[in-house]
């Protein structure tokens, strides 16, 4: 046993039990949405009474939930290919030409990550109100597109930068011109980058609740919904059972996206 | 318009290329024959990349003009250019499997599947890799690539095949094994090759031609015989193989023979050529190891000089000696094959006799 594992990859006991009490902390309040999903009160407190799934049966049945649901669903789908498709040309400019100032464009197009989205969600709306564009789901979308930009560059950026430049050299020697060398050799070796842009910039919009609160109109998203459930306790257990899905897709999502992303697509 | 030289299938004419400020190609005038084997040599950063990138289309001259097969090339992108290219890091397709990279390049031909499946089974035949076709690319030896990378760009029939170190990445054995195939690859196709490798011995191994580069301009285009017997510079001389070099001035002209007093060799006579020259003009000698004999005894014939023995080096078949002679500030080099067996190599710092033949040296241009 002493001689079979490398200096690098000996246990190492502490970190381990660091690792998972990092894990715990971090998941433990998450997990108690679902646990109390299946709780047969209105009230969040233990002991637990029992197990249903009647708050879920009455998401169901709630009209207000699907079209929530919908506009949801609408406005990810939109945000997630447009902010993939800029994300594509950005990170194709970044890595074909040498741009001056290179660094300060990353970093400006980053900076969405560290503002809160309060400022951009207020400058939004203001500027919207000045232009006179009414708000409604496409204006949700715009301040989405900001939020997800950022996650779609540093998804798509590590893919282009990853391959032999040469690839694309060759496909031109071999007769094609740039739109098929895209379509042929580019997107392809780019495409769980994109994929996982796809997939994450979708969840984000999902999720997100500022921007959606500002800039939303008489049409709510899900998270919107949620919000204005909240002021109902008899709501409760069944906004915990819609919290409990949104989690589970959630994860679910970011997780085929990461592994159709991962590093050893292709054999590399 | 200039005149194209009608023998010639690729011609570079009066090409500049800038990077910024910076000169890569200087003013470079070639022309590459039709089923040449041709071979630009050159250290890293002579510009024999470039020049082949300017060949595929990838760079642009800045100024000056290359024609392939008469048609002039500045304007034709790289993918309507009558040559392909193998990579040096082969840039096979991570994506495709061996028989999709091979037909990369067939799909504007419009053939069908059948055909296309007996043109890529053919490529594999040629570079002895037959059920291959279903391999993934990430499951390639070094040297599997390479004939792929080959055998993608063979199967468009061009005119010129381009080919930047493709052998750079093969380990040595595998490296003289592909340099042996590709030759014989070359022939069998018949089509002209451009070869770039900063690898001396492979350009002389394989190439009918060979330019050597440096800085930016083409010291020297010739056969790699005449590079190695007859080099015209000091730079060229020095970078094909060893070299001993002596300062030589001209003591006096006796019709076709010049007769020159050389620094530690004392008279030396050599031919004129097309040379006009005078009495007191200064020249550089050279001559190469092999073509200096060393005896222990002073020679009956010939010109020679007396030297001491400062370092030999026993190599099996041949050795090396360095012999010190008066007006030399290093040792002269001398290769000799040891067909008799020899007793003494280690005997250092004892007089030896070097001799040569008049026409083993060789008059440099440049001095």
């Amino acid at each position: 046993m002493r001689n079979d594992v490398s200096y690098i990859k000996r246990p190492n006991r502490p970190l381990q039990v660091y690792a998972i009490i990092f894990l715990i902390v971090l998941y433990t309040p998450v997990l108690f949405l679902p646990l109390f999903s299946f709780n047969d009160s209105i009230y969040v407190r233990f002991p637990l009474k029992g197990f249903t799934i009647q708050w879920y049966f009455e998401l169901w049945e709630r009209a207000q939930v699907w079209n929530s649901l919908m506009n949801s669903i609408k406005v990810g789908i939109c945000v997630s290919i447009a902010s993939t498709g800029l994300g594509i040309f950005a990170a194709k400019a970044l890595t074909n030409y040498r741009l001056p100032g290179r660094p300060s464009i990353i970093g400006f197009i980053m900076l969405p990550l560290v503002v809160p989205g309060i400022i951009f969600g207020v400058a939004l709306l203001v500027l919207l109100s000045q232009m006179g564009v009414p708000l409604s789901l496409y204006t949700v979308a715009i301040g989405h597109m900001i939020v997800c930009l950022p996650f779609s560059i540093a998804t798509l950026l590590p893919r282009f930068e990853g391959f032999d430049r040469s690839i694309e050299e060759a496909s031109a020697d071999l007769g094609e011109n740039a739109w098929w060398t895209f379509w042929r050799v580019t997107f392809p070796v780019v495409y769980p980058g994109v994929v996982a842009s796809l997939l994450l910039s979708f969840t984000i919009s999902f999720d997100e609740f500022i921007m959606a609160f500002f800039l939303s109109g008489t049409e709510p998203t899900l998270p919107m919904y949620i919000w204005g459930q909240l002021r109902f306790p008899q709501e409760f257990p069944s906004i915990l059972a819609l919290s409990s899905i949104i989690l589970f897709v959630s994860f679910l999502l970011v997780f085929i996206g990461q592994w159709i992303n991962r590093d050893d697509a292709y054999g590399k | 318009m200039t005149m194209t030289n009608k023998d010639a299938f690729i011609s570079i004419q009066n090409v500049d290329k800038y990077f910024g400020k910076f000169q890569a190609i200087d003013k470079i005038s070639m022309d590459i024959g039709h089923g040449e084997f041709f071979s630009l040599l050159g250290s890293s950063g002579c510009g024999k990349t470039t020049l082949l990138r300017m060949l595929a289309g990838f760079e642009t001259p800045t100024n000056g003009e290359i024609y392939i097969d008469g048609q002039p090339m500045s304007e034709v992108p790289p993918h309507y250019r009558p040559v392909n290219m193998v990579f040096q890091s082969y840039a096979i397709f991570p994506h495709l499997n061996v028989r999709d990279n091979i037909a990369y390049g067939l799909r504007k031909q419009r053939l069908s599947k059948m055909k296309k499946y007996e043109m890529v089974d053919e490529m594999l035949d040629l570079i002895k890799l037959p059920e291959y076709g279903d391999r993934k690319a990430h499951e390639l030896s070094g040297g599997q690539r390479q004939r792929i990378a080959l055998a993608r760009a063979l199967i468009l029939k061009p005119k010129v095949l381009l080919l930047d170190e493709p052998l750079g990445a093969l380990d040595k054995q595998l490296r003289e094994q592909m340099q042996l195939e590709l030759r014989a690859l070359q022939r069998t196709v018949g089509i002209t090759f451009v070869f770039v490798t900063h690898d001396q011995e492979e350009a002389l191994t394989l190439s009918d031609r060979i330019a050597v580069m440096s800085g930016g301009t083409v010291l020297q285009t010739d056969t790699p015989t005449g590079l190695y017997e007859m080099p015209q510079n000091r730079e060229v001389a020095a970078f094909i193989g060893t070299m001993n070099f002596f300062e030589a001035m001209v003591d006096r002209v006796e019709g076709d023979t010049l007769v020159l007093d050389a620094k530690g060799l004392g008279k030396v006579s050599t031919t004129k050529g097309q040379r006009t020259t005078t009495k007191g003009d200064r020249f550089e000698l050279a001559i190469r190891p092999e073509k200096l004999k060393i005896s222990d005894t002073k020679p009956t014939t010939g010109a020679c000089v007396e030297g001491t023995l400062e370092n030999a080096a026993y190599l099996g078949e041949r050795s090396h000696y360095y012999v010190r002679v008066d007006g030399q500030d290093t040792p002269v080099a001398v290769s000799a094959q040891n067909q008799k067996r020899v007793i003494s190599s280690d005997q250092n710092a004892h007089s030896v006799w070097l001799t040569w033949d008049d026409d083993a040296l060789v008059l440099l241009n440049d001095a």
